[in-house]
């Protein structure tokens, strides 16, 4: 199984994801540049701060050539997973509903949270518990969506993950963590999974995210 | 010749604007009574050879739709 992971000037965690993902497969670590995704069953955008975060962050990332290819690698059904910066560029990109502002508390907030699984039939999903453990940091994680929009995300269950504490972690409406596009291929997700791989004793749950991955695409039979 | 534009993008209203509210609650502290609905923005400012593509440009790029709007001021001349 192949994936790949991009790297925008300023991205962060791409070697973290790369090292978690390459417990399960091959790795092909992409530059912002790059347009060709030949070969790869699933895509990840890490986190970081791409492009500094000037102006927003993730509002210059999407237009990054790489990103044409994501859009049209996500349109024809492959895996697309966000993570913290990842998750802002899909936002900024139209990939995925909403925008991720800054914190209630205006402060880069670092911790593991609690976080329900609102839906485990998801590519990113499946193998995870009703409720998991993952680190979060970030000081733009609010995410924002009008209510009425969100109702209808809620409908049909493309909210993926929510904070256990509910809107009290970073002010996300309705303690939004993680949301889908309609078709379920591409999620994106403030807190980080390849961070919480169970080293120095902290939450290992990091790893159901990359196995559900893993087994979503054995399923369907990927490149081996 | 290129024209002089200003564009104010401020959070969208009902929109929670923490860095305001920061601002508002520093002010007390400096003496300052009586300011309320302190809301922080952006403020862009650039020469473009053809104004018309401003609201595009605002639209896909330096503001964003759904939590902000923004506002063009062209200026004049080319001062």
């Amino acid at each position: 199984m192949r994936f790949g992971v991009v790297r925008f000037p300023g991205s962060c965690d791409e070697h973290d994801t790369a090292r978690a993902l390459a417990q399960f497969g091959e790795v092909r670590l992409l530059w912002h540049t790059d347009r060709n995704l030949e070969g790869l069953d699933g895509v990840v955008l890490p986190g970081g701060f791409s492009y500094g975060d000037y102006l927003r962050p993730g509002a210059i990332a999407r237009f990054a050539p790489v990103m044409e290819a994501v859009a049209d690698a996500a349109n024809q059904g492959m895996p697309v997973l966000g993570i913290c910066n990842g998750f802002q560029v899909l936002c900024e990109a139209g990939l995925l509903p909403g925008a991720l502002l800054i914190n209630v508390s205006r402060r880069f907030q670092c911790a593991e949270v609690e976080l329900v699984v609102e839906n485990r039939n998801l590519p990113f999903t499946k193998a995870c518990r009703a409720r998991i453990t993952l680190a979060a940091k970030h000081q733009s994680g609010r995410y924002y969506l009008p209510p009425e929009r969100l109702a209808e995300l809620e409908r049909q269950r493309r909210v993926v993950f929510r904070y256990a504490s509910g809107e009290a972690f970073n002010g996300s409406v309705g303690g939004v963590a993680a949301v889908a596009n309609e078709r379920g291929n591409v999620v994106g997700m403030m807190p980080h999974p390849e961070h919480s791989l169970g080293l120095g004793g902290r939450s290992a749950d990091g790893l159901l995210i990359f196995r559900s991955l893993v087994s979503a695409l054995e399923g369907k039979g990927g490149n081996g | 010749m290129a024209r002089r534009a200003r564009v104010l993008i401020r959070p969208k209203p009902g929109i929670l604007d923490p860095q305001g509210e920061a601002v508002e609650r520093a002010l007390p502290n400096l003496g300052f009574a009586g300011v309320t609905n302190v809301r922080v923005g952006r403020l862009v400012e650039l020469e473009i050879e053809d104004p018309g593509q401003l609201e595009e440009i605002c639209r896909r790029l330096l503001a964003n739709p759904l939590v902000e709007e923004y506002e063009l001021q062209l200026l004049d001349g080319n001062g």
